[in-house]
């Protein structure tokens, strides 16, 4: 079965979590779309389910996936996809995401998103991964370039690999403009330049995040405001990338809602800036 | 290096904290920080689940049992709330002289395990029309399940719950507990007198009538059906039926 192409969200939205159900619930969250761990859905009833249905009935949805585990080389579990396609189609996201890495090998699974080498072997693992899943859930899916701490030996840079995967496979992209930083600190290469290799006219999300310094690396926490450098670095994606929905992942530390809705204000203004250069130019 | 290969060598890493694969990956601080990311993780999740067992072990111990749990014990599931299932058990050899501490344990993932079982709309008293007492089987809720205690672990438990002093473990106190959920909140109680009875009995698909008559052989006639009326009232009160008929 080939694999339909991704609803598309539009707006700004914000991960929801659980110190904010309420205004989602409510539907007073001023944000267009919400997004939610799939993992933590993928239940079989109580409360966090009635609450993702009643926030859903008031917001578009992206489900957001930690666990595919898309780079394993033993394949994708079935347990796993069956369990997200009885989410999906319960709950009727606009859109379904997950991560280029893996977590698991052989019935190990390292609730971590690790990284992986850049070559043609993964490349083809990677591609009937996504494959298999883009089938079982009848639509396409967006997969997110990961922060990494280690980098392996590839034939390819991280954004030649993301290319070629959509490419091949038909999924899409969600561009994680704190991921690009980290990792581009952290290995040393140069972010505008993987911006310039992103096909964006396949980018269906972007997320905006929050990091620390670590004593030797950048690590990707998602506990602190979006941080200058990564807003200049969104200015530069989404001046490449026109109108695509994005949003603010906040997953410790939260601050009340009306601290990541100003935040979130800067993005729309940004977004907005950049489409007004586009259309002066 | 293939990519299993180096998929292998990470969970080696990972899980053994294995000094070639470490060297295999690279070396250097990344290696550390995917090290410090899954025992973290683990650790979290343990703390999480079990957060009765933390505050009656208090953290140090708590967190010295669940150090020796990452390390014998990683994670195979997709869901970190899968993640401690056997942790209870790993308690029980930990403290074999103190029950309560696997008690609490398997009070902790039984709360946890209801909490997002399947829903089901609860009977209400008043919507209970049988016209086939005889045949007319109780089905409870699908979030019902029982475990078996030593000691007072359940009032240890609700103190612990509501940040009040708790009692001083008794583990001469053995007991099945009922858990279930009524609504969206999961709760639990002891087991009454005739409560496993009825309850086995009516899995097996035997109706009211059946059921009063098995009863009959210990109690009599009349002491029966009125043992199971009371037990179908007391159910039906505390949401725990879904439906009979």
């Amino acid at each position: 079965m080939t694999a339909t192409s991704p609803d598309r969200l539009t707006g700004f939205g914000l991960g929801m979590r659980r110190e904010h159900y309420r205004a989602y619930i409510e539907g007073t969250a001023p944000v267009d779309f919400i997004e939610v761990i799939s993992e933590n859905f993928m239940i079989d009833g109580g409360r966090p389910l009635d609450t993702l249905t009643k926030a859903r009935a008031n917001y578009p949805l992206a489900l957001h996936g930690v666990s595919m585990s898309i780079g394993s080389s033993d394949g994708l579990r079935g347990d796993y996809l069956a369990r997200l396609k009885t989410l999906v189609d319960r709950i009727e996201p606009t859109v379904v995401s997950d991560h280029l890495c893996w977590t698991g090998i052989d019935g190990f699974n390292s609730h971590d998103l690790l990284p992986l080498p850049y070559t043609e072997e993964a490349l083809d693992v990677v591609c009937a991964n996504i494959a298999r899943a883009q089938d079982t859930l009848g639509r396409a899916m967006l997969f997110e370039n990961p922060s990494s701490y280690i980098a392996f030996p590839g034939a390819m840079t991280e954004w030649e690999f993301l290319a070629e995967m959509a490419r091949r496979s038909g999924c899409g992209l969600l561009l994680d403009v704190n991921n690009i930083y980290v990792s581009a600190m952290n290995h040393g290469f140069d972010a505008e330049a993987y911006l310039a290799g992103v096909p964006f006219g396949l980018v269906g999300q972007i997320h905006l995040a929050g990091h620390v310094q670590g004593e030797h690396l950048l690590i990707d926490t998602h506990d602190q405001p979006v941080p200058a450098a990564v807003w200049a670095l969104y200015r530069s994606a989404i001046t490449r990338a026109g109108a695509v929905a994005t949003m603010i992942e906040r997953d410790d530390n939260i601050p009340e809602l009306a601290v990541l809705s100003a935040e979130l204000d800067l993005a729309r203004t940004i977004s907005a800036e950049a489409s007004a250069a586009r259309i002066a130019a | 290096m293939k990519l299993a290969e180096l998929q292998h060598t990470f969970r080696d890493w990972l899980v053994e904290a294995d000094e070639t694969a470490e060297w295999r990956l690279g070396g250097g601080p990344g290696t550390a920080i995917y090290q410090n990311n899954y025992r973290t993780a683990l650790m979290g999740c343990l703390g999480e689940n079990y957060k009765r067992v933390a505050r009656w072990l208090g953290e140090e111990a708590f967190e010295a049992a669940a150090a020796r749990y990452v390390d014998a014990h990683p994670p195979t599931s997709w869901t970190l709330d899968a993640y401690g299932e056997r942790f209870g058990a790993f308690l029980n050899r930990l403290y074999p002289d103190d029950a309560e501490v696997a008690d609490l344990a398997a009070i902790d993932w039984a709360v946890g395990q209801v909490f997002v079982s399947a829903d089901a709309e609860a009977l209400r008293p008043e919507a209970l029309a049988v016209e086939d007492w005889d045949a007319a089987v109780i089905r409870a809720v699908p979030s019902l399940r029982q475990i078996a205690i030593a000691s007072n672990a359940d009032a240890i438990w609700r103190a612990l719950a509501a940040e009040e002093m708790p009692p001083a473990a008794n583990r001469d106190v053995p007991a099945i507990l009922l858990f279930w959920r009524q609504g969206l909140e999961p709760v639990f109680r002891r087991a009454a007198a005739h409560d496993l009875d009825v309850l086995a009995w009516s899995a097996q698909g035997l109706g009211f009538g059946p059921i009063c008559a098995r009863l009959a052989e210990t109690l009599g006639e009349e002491a029966a059906v009125s043992a199971a009326g009371t037990v179908l009232g007391q159910w039906l009160t505390e949401e725990m039926v879904a439906s009979v008929g």
